[in-house]
């Protein structure tokens, strides 16, 4: 199981350091359960990348808010709404048709959260994080993604406390679509850079 | 430290598992344990570069078979026992010793979770500092190897770079993950060549930008 590191079966002894762990500083009244919870229900249904989506979609329709993006990240994403924890200091990095931006954090796992959500496994995990840095061609291919020899790929590793969000190409073909269709064809891996926007199909 | 957390570059992890139907949580102690650290971020029981560290300084086994909510949890033990917060007895029992002295600690409570969430806790410090170098500087990253806290990647040692962007005033982790206060100095996102990291077998186009501190860096 060494390479199994999403680990969906974990030994019992972890549930029990928690419960442990929980019961002692609650004793000492050191945490409230009720915040917790709340914090839970924040991150796992208020909070995902459906919000980095309208970022983008917006960027893609209001040349004005682009300009603002892309020259302060942190206040273009705080007109929306989305700031605070693990997004208190953001960058926006453009894909172009020279450069293809793609993100990690080879330290640790930093991720912004008010834009993305908490970060899936694979982002977490060992193989994405040492490889993607001396093999991003070889990691994109394993998402489906080939990126062109001519086009510069640009990785950031994000070491310090700046979060990246990419800034996809809007897909062709999508003349004319409204911001809020647009954010239908945003997804997560896009914004991270190892994916690319959903290509237009009828609507 | 050259620690096991220190991935970048290294062979042999196999493949990216990537489930497009994996949920927020897997399981309820992954919930528990997550909301622990806003939780205890907040009491002011540690800060994010301590919390980093202790992820560091866990067995290299240990931290390649545990997943990331196990990393956290790891972390949360060793520095409150450390920081004399609740005693290794205490934590063994899950029990609480009547004889040890209350906290007078603040508690992050339901009320306060939004304005938390919503505000965070920049490290970036609105300080003047002067920067060393300016966006353009040719600058080589020093070759440092420190058993203490530092977030200059090893495989970014020793390389020539260029300045890309200056990004202000920040908290300095490897200081700050030890109690030695802010240090605060500019941060670079600076720019890496495939071929400087990686040698001439790497592609001709592609490029790593790395945020480094002012401290890690020298002119070429």
């Amino acid at each position: 199981m060494a390479h199994d590191h999403n680990h969906t079966a974990p030994p019992n002894e972890i549930e029990l350091r928690v419960k442990a762990l929980e019961s002692l500083l609650t004793e000492k009244g050191l945490i409230d359960p009720d915040a917790m919870n709340e914090l839970i229900d924040t991150y796992e249904h208020r909070v995902g990348p459906r919000n980095g989506a309208k970022v983008v979609a917006k960027a893609w329709t209001d040349p004005a808010y682009k300009a603002r993006l892309l020259a302060d990240g942190t206040q273009a994403i705080a007109e929306l709404g989305y700031s605070g924890v693990q997004g208190e200091d953001m960058v926006v990095v453009e894909n172009t048709p020279d450069v293809h931006n793609v993100t990690v954090c080879t330290l640790c796992s930093c991720y912004p959260w008010p834009t993305l959500g908490l970060p899936p496994s694979w982002y977490k995990a060992a193989p994405y994080r040492s490889r993607v840095v001396i093999d991003p061609r070889g990691v994109l291919e394993e998402f489906g993604l080939t990126i062109a020899e001519s086009k510069e790929i640009r990785v950031w590793d994000s070491s310090a406390e700046l979060r990246y969000l990419v800034l996809p190409e809007r897909p062709e073909g999508t003349d004319g679509w409204s911001e809020e269709q647009l954010v239908d064809l945003v997804t997560r891996d896009s914004m991270i850079g190892t994916g690319l926007p959903l290509q237009p199909t009828a609507k | 430290m050259n620690g096991i957390h220190d991935l970048g570059g290294a062979h042999g992890h196999g493949p990216i598992l990537n489930d497009p139907n994996e949920p927020v949580f897997s399981h309820d102690w992954e919930r528990r344990t997550f909301s622990l650290f806003a939780s205890l971020f907040v009491g002011g029981h540690f800060n994010v570069d301590e919390f980093r560290h202790a992820i560091e300084r866990m067995d290299p086994a240990h931290y390649l078979e545990g997943s990331y909510y196990e990393h956290w949890l790891h972390s949360f033990e060793t520095l409150l026992v450390e920081k004399g917060v609740i005693t290794a007895a205490e934590l063994a029992q899950g029990k609480s010793d009547p004889a040890a002295a209350a906290s007078n600690a603040p508690v992050l409570t339901q009320e306060m979770v939004a304005l938390v969430v919503n505000t965070g806790g920049s490290a970036r410090i609105d300080e003047e500092v002067a920067p060393k170098f300016r966006v353009g500087d040719r600058v080589r990253t020093k070759n440092i190897n420190p058993v203490t806290h530092t977030r200059l990647p090893r495989y970014a040692r020793s390389k020539v770079g260029t300045i890309e962007i200056d990004h202000g005033v920040f908290v300095t982790p490897d200081a700050a993950a030890h109690g030695l206060g802010e240090k605060p100095q500019h941060v670079y996102s600076v720019s890496f060549t495939a071929k400087e990291l990686w040698g001439e077998d790497a592609s001709p186009n592609d490029t790593v930008r790395i945020d480094l501190w002012d401290e890690y860096l020298e002119v070429v």
